[in-house]
This record gives structure tokens, C-alpha cells and sequence, in this order.
């Protein structure tokens, strides 16, 4: 019954560890501006996001498991996201650069402020949700 | 929590950053450098970035690799009443050239301002994250 009412946070969970990752992408991405040769990578959110949710509901075989010495343990479920290699691509140059570096400063600042108010947004679902659990158990 | 690796990608930028704007200022305080008496005048340095993994896949951070001393000629000025003049009149100066070092002074402060535009925005990311649930 209690995993009904957690539901729809672990879904939220799922999204802010993955825009976490993000940030630290990008975060990358403005530090190496201008390092030479270097290639600007990004996340393809949705794939990692839909890669993510298949993993928790067709898990045969959790990737975290802790030992139980009875037979009336809980096992604990791995819930955390982790981005897979797959969902990290490569940015294209928008401006060929002779040094070959493919950061785009403008497009890094916007994509890291998008990224960011979206991270308070998911934050904000999760506070919003905990304070509706909260009211119901309190049943006030 | 995953997003503290952020300090260490951005940490490592500014320091290099930091670095390249060190090596514009003894370029520039040097720039006006009259050669000694053996002929070596001070030549211009260039920082040379590369990148570091840091932990995983996705962060990757950055460094100094070498600094690299310029191949251009030094510069030859024609000032006969110069003390080190030599005996055609000639003075040999350092081969830096001001423009692009003031150039590369103002990308070197604008990145480092990015990078610590970054490490705020993370930091009031995650002061939110531990308000979660309040």
C-alpha cells in the first residue's frame, strides 16, 4: 500500500538524478571551452528518462542488493537513475572552429539555465507531493 | 550526490583559466623588454589546455598541459641612442605582440566568469536539494 503513495516520487527521483547528471555535462562542457579538440557532449533526456523507468519496471535482477538473513526481510530495491553510455551524445559544431573545439558558449548557457529551472521544477513536484502525502497521513 | 563533481570540473577550469591569466600579465610586463647582452630577448608563452576525465563519463575537467614558449623573431627596433643598441643601431625587443595578448586577457576572464557563474548556480541547486521535503 505504501509503495502506492511513493509511486509518483520515485518517478520525480528518477527525473532530478538525471538532470543532476545533466548539469554535470554541461558543467563540463563550459569548462572546456577552450581546450583544443575537444568535443562537446550533451544528454538525450527522453532516452534516458524512458531508459531509466524500463530498467525499474522490468527489473529481473536489481543492480543493488543488500544480504537478508531471514526469511522475512525486505530485500532492498535499487531505485537510483544512472545515465547509460547510450543517452550521452556528441554536440555538433555550430560554428566551425579552428582548434576543433564544438562548445558553443550561447547554446552551453542556455542549455545549463534550461536545465537548471528545470531541476528546481522537478524539486518543486517532489516538495509538492510530500507535503500531499503528509496531509493525508495527518488526515487534517 | 552526483552534482558536487561540478566544483571539481568547474574548481579546475577557473585555476587554468587563473594560470592562462598569469601567463598574460608576465607577457604584457614584459612586452617593452630590451634583450641582454647575449641577444635573448624574452619570448611570449602560450598555456596549453587539455582535458581530464574526472570520475565518470560525463564530467570532464581541465588543465594546463605545457606552456609553450613562441617561435616568432623578436623584434627589431631601430634607436641608434639606445645604451644596447648594436653597431647597425638596432635594439632587440621581446616578440610579444600587445593586441593579442590583450585579447587572450579578456577570453581568459570571461571563462573564468562563466565557470564561477556555474559553481553558484550549482551551489543554490543543491542548498534547494537539502530543503527537499520542508
Amino acid at each position: 500500500m505504501f509503495a502506492n503513495l511513493t509511486n509518483a516520487l520515485d518517478f520525480q527521483a528518477k527525473a532530478l538524478v538525471l538532470r543532476a547528471d545533466r548539469q554535470r555535462v554541461i558543467a563540463s562542457n563550459i569548462a572546456n571551452a577552450d581546450t583544443p579538440g575537444y568535443v562537446g557532449r550533451d544528454v538525450n533526456f527522453k532516452e534516458a528518462m524512458s531508459a531509466a523507468l524500463d530498467e525499474s519496471n522490468t527489473s529481473s535482477a536489481p543492480r543493488l542488493t543488500a544480504s537478508t538473513s531471514h526469511a522475512r526481510h525486505i530485500p532492498l530495491q535499487a531505485q537510483t537513475a544512472s545515465l547509460g553510455s547510450n543517452s550521452l551524445a556528441y554536440t555538433a559544431q555550430t560554428q566551425p572552429a579552428m582548434d576543433g573545439n564544438s562548445v558553443d558558449m550561447d547554446r552551453e548557457r542556455a542549455n545549463f539555465v534550461d536545465n537548471s529551472v528545470r531541476y528546481e521544477a522537478t524539486l518543486r513536484f517532489i516538495n509538492g507531493q510530500s507535503k500531499t502525502i503528509l496531509s493525508a497521513i495527518q488526515g487534517q | 550526490m552526483s552534482m558536487f563533481s561540478i566544483f571539481n570540473v568547474s574548481g579546475s577550469a577557473v585555476s587554468a583559466q587563473a594560470q592562462r591569466l598569469n601567463v598574460v600579465a608576465s607577457n604584457l610586463a614584459n612586452a617593452d623588454a630590451v634583450a641582454g647582452p647575449d641577444g635573448q630577448g624574452y619570448k611570449s608563452r602560450q598555456v596549453v589546455f587539455e582535458t581530464v576525465p574526472m570520475g565518470s563519463d560525463a564530467s570532464s575537467g581541465v588543465r594546463v598541459n605545457a606552456i609553450k614558449e613562441s617561435n616568432e623573431p623578436l623584434r627589431r627596433v631601430h634607436n641608434p641612442s639606445h645604451p644596447s643598441a648594436d653597431a647597425d643601431g638596432y635594439v632587440t625587443q621581446s616578440n610579444v605582440n600587445p593586441v593579442e595578448e590583450m585579447v587572450n586577457m579578456i577570453s581568459a576572464s570571461r571563462s573564468y566568469q562563466n565557470n564561477v557563474e556555474v559553481m553558484n548556480t550549482a551551489k543554490t541547486l543543491m542548498l534547494k536539494t537539502l530543503q527537499m521535503g520542508q
